[in-house]
């Protein structure tokens, strides 16, 4: 399931550089910092996956990228995401508008909410393709169907005319995919897209995307909570905690070497790594409140090779070698092997 | 749109068990942030004191004549005038408050009471008696009221409890739907399955785990009844059906005012200003109740 | 075998669909359960698994009796659930209780963690005052919480302490046997691990027989003695945990087994993959014959007419296929 990618240092220029990004939320109990100085790059036809819990950031980060964040409550606090020289957080709406949809589109975890119930989905299909395309209704229909059979929809000159909710899960996450997929952008973001579906779907769809993903050779930031299921489709994987990114890494060296405790406590409370009958590796405690502020590592209060400093010193991403960068303090201090 | 992690509790230091913050105690505080409800609340609260003890400090009856002097405008002896009969406005006015603000709340009561425990058994019930019951509401909602309270009337005279059971007879079928609505959603919820999972009494179940979860929404409604029965009541009496002279109501008051508005305009400005007043309350009450209660906020 | 705490016998669930505003008419069945048949042991832990659809929560529900079954019979140490009168049942829930899904929706937001846990000492035994407040205390101990959050409402816990209380509550009244319908799956990765160490601590101690539901595989595994498939309402496979997913008879557990995704880059991107076609089935209409046969490979016209049984294949491990053999060679 090799996707097909750039060689890095072959295209050195990315097709998305995102810059120290910040949002927070303005809420009752406070400023939740939900996304703290988050920065990565995707090349063309790279594949990138986001791995992180709830509370993460992983998907407020991707949703500010496109302006999708409610504002209030939500503020992007600062930072760049530069999408072939136009700078996504600063350029104007229209601007904005034009590339939602036409160069970077986006499917979500809930395909019934995601979905305009009242529209066909025929005219969903079609909706992109007459306003970034200009094309004529009755080629962009013709596309439309094409789209829907690409995307391995049964019968699907009968169904096209049906309404979302007519469709079964699995079907409408096809049926949002086909959508995002229809206008030909560089980038597609998938935001759990599995998550609600049920594991033969959930195969058949990651399937799908791979498929699609290597025809068109279409970047894709795929956001999980899940990093089995980023292992065999992803060149990249990005861990994030709290609203920061704790390491980076291409895909096998993050499974076979880790550097950063969350990470491998991660990969270490899968049960499927642990014996029937012996206790799971658990991180104890809870993720912090991202109402205050977190001095130092987000992670040290559950982590148990955390000394003072880290606490202290200032948390930032930094190459610790063969394309890996790590957060770990002590990692960085060569103070800690986590093998 | 993802929603930033809850906060976890902050373990604090001494080994005490710690106070818990209710929803009520969330809805409260988030109700006294709103301006307008509070508002509300204040004017409410002033135009109740008022008329249950302002005819206490006055002077002047509400049912003393005074013919020679006939419908005379604010002066010093009345500060808001005589109707044609000479009895003072102010003293009939604040009377008059008692009536209308007692008719609201007790057929608010009446109709409360009928539609929770109405809306609860049909709501719980579920199946056959739930369908029968609401076809019930639903026939009962087709009657138009008027001719209903003639009927009223003319079988059993005019009588002030009449007024109330008519009132609150109409008032409870809108009640018993909402309730229904609530505790059919709320039958769903896991918590109530595992109260009969634990092997509790219905009872129980019923007032313990139903009824509390099922109140933010009445209460809501409950504030917005009020208005809704003195309009009644009002209309009620602006048809003549309703309170008669020399005892008052604001209704009353608004219909003799409006019977003569050219001559004497002070009749009608007070006791509609007084009305409105009341009404608009009521409402900025309601809303802020039901902002303060919506469960979802209270997740932040 | 050790003695049997639980047994199934054909219990069927079915719901009838209605058309109508004012009479129903009857436009067919959802048979959400339709012919299952276990024994489970004392002390044993039997996993449930199946995707949406195959009728595992309504089997919950059937055997906890908040939902009738159709037909059939749920004998609880002999005693058969179903057919108990009314105040007889409300007695003999003290026996088995359930862990839901949702942390958020299965505690009365209302209700203070005491109340709540002291409601359910109380609903069978008479508990005095001094000694109820020790035993709460001592319950929420034992699943890991403070006892000083004891006064606290449930919309100020996070969701695996609210998990934590459920438990809690359901120990409260002694139960010989727990369901725990999705427990960890609306939770973090972080947090599951917690909650399957201490429902897994927590059996082993206490000597609880648990039915473990869930449509995670590897959690399955890690927790279960034996599991069970569940496809479209029937049992279609059952035996020991690690063979039934390591070395499965059923082309549907084949199916989810291949699908469970592996935290190894090589092993994903070299094995192959099973794809099932199509979508899980809606139990409204049931295939006739074997109910996986529309997405299974290995089909031929005899399992669209025939409804195959349960058969051991190898000792204690039992699947319904009419092609065992075939299957089971690849």
């Amino acid at each position: 399931m090799r996707s097909t990618s750039g060689h890095p240092g072959i295209d050195r220029v990315a097709l998305l550089e995102v810059n120290d990004l910040r949002t927070a939320f303005h809420t009752r109990n406070g400023i939740v910092r939900a996304v703290d100085g988050v920065s990565f790059r995707i090349d063309r036809g790279e594949t990138l996956g986001i791995v992180g819990e709830s509370g993460s950031g992983k998907s407020v980060a991707c949703l500010s990228l496109l302006g999708l964040v409610p504002q209030p409550p939500g503020r992007i606090a600062g930072g760049g995401a530069v999408l072939d020289g136009v700078d996504l957080l600063s350029c104007p709406k229209e601007v904005l508008r034009g590339i939602r949809g036409r160069r970077v589109a986006m499917i979500f975890q809930d395909p019934m909410t995601s979905l305009n119930p009242y529209m066909s989905v025929e005219e969903q299909l079609m909706e992109p393709l007459l306003i970034h395309h200009k094309i004529n209704r009755a080629a962009a229909a013709r596309m439309a169907l094409q789209a829907l059979q690409e995307v391995g929809v049964p019968e699907a000159a009968q169904r096209i005319r049906s309404y979302p909710h007519q469709f079964s899960g699995g079907m409408r996450q096809r049926v949002m995919i086909a959508m995002a997929l229809i206008g030909k952008p560089d980038l597609l973001i998938a935001d759990e897209p599995t998550t609600a579906l049920d594991v033969t779907v959930q195969a058949q769809i990651l399937d799908l995307i791979v498929q699609q993903q290597r025809q068109r050779g279409v970047a894709v930031i795929f956001i999980s909570h899940d990093l089995s299921v980023v292992a065999g489709f992803c060149d990249r994987v990005m861990v994030m905690y709290a609203g920061r990114v704790v390491e980076t890494a291409d895909t096998r060296t993050i499974f076979r070497e880790p550097k950063h405790p969350y990470t491998r406590a991660l990969q270490r409370s899968r049960p499927a790594v642990q014996a029937k009958g012996v206790e799971l590796c658990v991180i104890p405690g809870l993720p912090p409140d991202l109402s205050r502020p977190i001095p130092g590592c987000a992670f040290a209060p559950r982590c148990e090779f955390a000394v003072p400093d880290c606490g202290r010193a200032e948390m930032r991403l930094q190459d610790v070698g063969a394309g890996q960068a790590s957060a770990c303090l002590r990692v960085q201090r060569g103070e800690l092997n986590l093998q | 749109m993802p929603e930033p992690a809850p906060a976890s509790p902050t373990p604090p230091a001494a080994d005490a068990v710690e106070p818990g913050r209710s929803l009520w105690q969330d809805a409260w505080a988030r109700l006294r942030r709103n301006r307008m409800a509070v508002i509300g609340g204040v004017v409410l609260l002033a135009l109740t004191v008022l008329s249950l003890f302002g005819p206490l400090f006055l002077a002047i009856s509400y049912q003393e004549q005074d013919l020679g002097l006939g419908a005379a405008p604010p002066s010093a002896t009345h500060l808001l005038g005589t109707d044609k009969l000479g009895r003072d406005q102010l003293a009939r006015l604040l009377f008059g408050g008692r009536v209308s603000l007692l008719v609201g709340l007790a057929a608010t009561g009446v109709s409360l009471t009928i539609g929770l425990l109405w809306g609860s058994i049909a709501g719980y019930a579920g199946g056959k008696v739930d369908a029968v019951m609401m076809r019930i509401v639903d026939i009962l909602y087709a009657l138009p009221f008027t001719i209903f309270v003639i009927l009223l009337m003319t079988v059993f005279g005019r009588n002030f409890i009449l007024l109330f059971v008519a009132i609150g007879a109409v008032e409870w079928l809108t009640m018993a739907r909402i309730v229904r609505g609530q505790v059919l959603a709320l039958k769903r919820q896991e918590f109530i399955e595992a109260a009969v999972a634990l092997g509790l009494r219905k009872r129980r179940i019923i007032l313990r785990h139903m009824i509390p979860n099922v109140l933010g929404p009445v209460m809501v409604y409950t504030t917005l009844t009020i208005p809704a029965v003195m309009m009644l009541e009002a209309f009620l009496s602006f048809l003549g059906l309703g309170i008669q002279p020399p005892m008052s109501s604001w209704g009353l008051l608004i219909k003799e005012g409006a019977e003569q508005m050219e001559e004497a305009p002070w009749l009608l400005v007070y006791p509609a200003a007084v009305f409105a007043a009341t009404l608009f309350s009521l409402n900025f009450l309601g809303d802020g109740l039901r902002d303060a209660l919506d469960v979802r906020a209270s997740r932040d | 075998m050790q003695e049997p705490l639980l047994e199934l016998k054909g219990v069927k669930t079915h719901f009838p669909l209605g058309r109508g505003v004012l009479f129903r008419r009857n436009v067919g069945t959802v048979k959400a359960v339709d012919g299952v048949t276990l024994t489970i042991a004392r002390g044993e832990v039997l996993g449930l698994v199946g995707e949406s659809g195959c009728g595992k929560s309504t089997l919950a529900r059937t055997i906890l009796q908040l939902v009738p079954p159709t037909e059939g019979a749920v004998l609880l140490a002999g005693r058969n659930l179903a057919e108990l009168p009314p105040e007889e049942l409300r007695a003999a829930r003290a026996d088995f209780q359930m862990v839901f899904q949702d942390p958020y929706a299965s505690l009365n937001p209302r209700m203070t963690v005491f109340d709540t846990i002291a409601e359910a000492i109380q609903a069978h035994r008479e508990v005095p005052g001094a000694e109820l407040a020790a035993e709460v205390s001592s319950l929420l101990n034992r699943v890991g919480l403070a006892a000083r959050f004891s006064r606290k409402y449930p919309h100020e816990f996070s969701g695996g302490q609210r998990q934590r209380i459920a438990v809690a509550r359901a120990l409260a009244v002694r139960p010989r046997l727990i369901v725990a319908d999705e427990p960890v799956s609306a939770l973090d990765v972080s947090i599951q691990a917690q909650i399957i160490n201490l429902l897994a601590s927590l059996t082993r101690e206490m000597g609880l027989t648990m039915i473990f539901i869930s449509h995670d595989l590897a959690v399955v595994k890690h927790i279960s003695d034996r599991i069970a498939v569940m496809y479209l309402g029937k049992i279609v496979e059952l035996g020991p945990a690690a063979e039934v997913l390591e070395r499965p008879l059923h082309p549907y557990t084949k199916a989810l087994s291949s699908a469970m995704p592996l935290a190894d880059p090589e092993r994903e991107r070299t094995r192959r993959r099973i794809l099932l076609a199509g979508d899980p089935p809606s139990p409204v209409n049931p295939p006739a014959g074997c109910p996986f046969h529309p997405r299974c490979a290995y089909a031929i016209p005899e399992c669209s007419r025939d409804q195959p049984r349960l058969e051991a294949f190898r000792p204690g491990h039992e699947a319904a296929c009419l092609r065992l053999e075939q299957v089971s060679a690849d």
